[in-house]
């Protein structure tokens, strides 16, 4: 217990002390919100679909947990460059401890991440339409967080250096992102389209989101629930199993 | 403390450790010697839990690394031969961190670390990122951290590589009080005859995987009638120079390793 408390702790520390990082990172979302938001905005609402702003701001949000996350899991690369992941592994404490312990870091800190480009979505113009159900948003960036920082854990084992990380970085977590319908809504899709998007986890994430914050969705929100859920479970697994298999 | 009894480990076709044998006494300082790419931190990996020998057995305090690796863990403390530590913190919280991992009683942690900080000249900086240490501190943060846990063994791989002589010669005369006063067994790897030769009670040649002789440093060099440690080791390995050799048969560990995964 003490060993996942402690190695929690280390990510929040690490993440704490990059200030440069955090600001970094929440440039991008700060763009799709105010380019994409105000860009597109005209035409979204000619369609008859109301504001853009308030329809990809929990995109944006969740597109910043998805991020943050992965890169989280994928940050056991640079342990592995710098040598601290031997100090873990030659440590009395069992595997799973120790990826549960940055497991948990990782999706805090997605978490946080989620929760600042949410304050900035608000400072944009951003309104929920209930300020009460704000804490069910957690629920949803949690489990977000949760279920990708599983999945970058398993990458990040998988990987032995840094050259994998262009190629997981477009053809994962960029579709990831892109058929999530973050930036798009899922109603009216072609079929193949819309039968990938349901196979994209994000998607349950962030269209959890859009039910709490501005009220529509697509799918109900406790079938969202269960499949974010299940996803997690399938992922840490997924991780915990790579990450047991690392041998230096 | 630790028997070895003709262990083995292929990669591929490549036999980085071929059928070697030998016993560390409890309380000992015992130096594995050998030319790069010898086995070295092979051997190392397995008898610390990071690898799994091909065939062969190890006991480490009575304990078979491969079936209990955690109460195998709990009794050593290793250094690596390359840094291990969490740049982004500081020396104290690295310390911390390692207790923890440990199971190291807080009380028992905060008093140790403070006395092995201090003793490593380390205690000032203490609240130091580590990334802004020197490799000297640096490695003797590693140290210090490797004794935190009372570990019955040390293992040192190759400790003072890239160090000037004041902080080798500093380095070893605190492994040497430490594995007196906490009776520790210390298990090191280096390729300085000169450290070998004053801190080892007894020492193993290893070259091409194999060991090729074992003893005393008086011994050794009685054997190969030479002068000095230096002379018997180029008697028992050849003194032509294996890095090409070592470097292909490094390439062909890489290529295995490809494979297998």
């Amino acid at each position: 217990m003490n060993a996942i408390y402690i190695l929690w702790l280390r990510e929040l520390k690490r993440y704490t002390r990059s200030k440069a990082q955090v600001i970094a990172s929440l440039g991008q979302p700060l763009l799709y919100l105010l380019v994409l938001g105000f860009g597109l905005g005209p035409v979204f609402q000619r369609a008859g679909n109301g504001s853009y702003l308030q329809f990809v701001a929990p995109g944006v949000v969740g597109m910043s947990v998805l991020f943050t996350s992965v890169f989280s899991g994928i940050g056991l690369l640079w342990d592995r460059q710098f040598g601290f992941l031997k100090e873990t592994l030659v440590a009395p404490v069992p595997r799973l401890t120790v990826m549960i312990g940055k497991t948990l870091g990782g999706a805090t800190v997605a978490t946080i991440q989620g929760v600042l480009v949410l304050i900035i979505c608000l400072i944009a113009g951003f309104r929920p339409v209930s300020w009460a159900t704000l804490p069910v948003a957690f629920v949803f960036m949690i489990l977000t967080a949760i279920v990708f920082s599983g999945l970058g854990m398993a990458i990040g084992s998988m990987l032995q250096d840094m050259q994998g990380f262009q190629l997981i970085m477009n053809f994962l977590v960029m579709p990831i992102f892109f058929l999530s319908g973050a930036l798009f809504p899922l109603s009216g899709l072609p079929s193949v389209l819309s039968f990938v998007t349901r196979l994209d986890p994000l998607s349950y994430g962030i269209d959890g989101l859009r039910n709490v914050l501005i009220g529509t969705s697509e799918f109900e929100p406790a079938i969202s629930l269960v499949v974010l859920c299940a996803v997690a479970v399938l992922f840490l697994a997924l991780g915990s199993y790579s990450f047991s298999r690392i041998q230096l | 403390m630790i028997k070895v009894e003709n262990l083995s480990k292929t990669f591929g076709e490549v036999a980085a450790v071929d059928n070697i044998s030998f016993d560390v006494e409890s309380g000992e300082v015992f130096a594995f010697l050998g030319p790069n790419g010898a086995g070295k931190t092979t051997t190392i990996k397995i008898l610390t839990t990071l690898l799994r020998p091909t065939s062969g057995t190890i006991s480490i305090d009575g304990l078979n690394p491969a079936t209990q690796p955690n109460e195998v863990r709990k009794r050593f403390g290793i250094v690596f031969q390359d840094p291990s530590l969490d740049q982004e913190l500081t020396a104290y919280e690295n310390m911390e961190l390692h207790g923890i991992l440990y199971h190291v009683p807080r009380k028992i942690r905060h008093e140790r670390t403070e006395m092995l900080l201090k003793l490593f000249e380390l205690w000032d900086r203490r609240k130091n990122y580590v990334k802004e240490f020197s490799g000297g501190m640096k490695r003797r943060l590693e140290i210090a951290r490797g004794f935190l846990h009372t570990p019955k063994i040390l293992f040192l791989d190759e400790p003072t590589l890239g160090l000037d002589p004041q902080s080798r010669n500093q380095l070893w005369t605190h492994v040497k009080n430490l594995n007196k006063t906490e009776g520790v067994t210390v298990f090191l790897t280096t390729h300085y005859m000169d450290e070998a030769e004053r801190v080892a009670d007894r020492l193993a040649i290893i070259d091409h995987g194999r060991i090729v002789a074992q003893g005393s440093p008086q011994e050794l060099r009685e054997q190969t009638n030479t002068d000095s440690l230096e002379g018997a080791f180029l008697a028992l390995t050849g003194s032509s120079i294996r890095d090409e050799k070592a470097g292909s048969a490094d390439q062909l560990r890489q290529i295995a390793k490809m494979w297998r995964r």
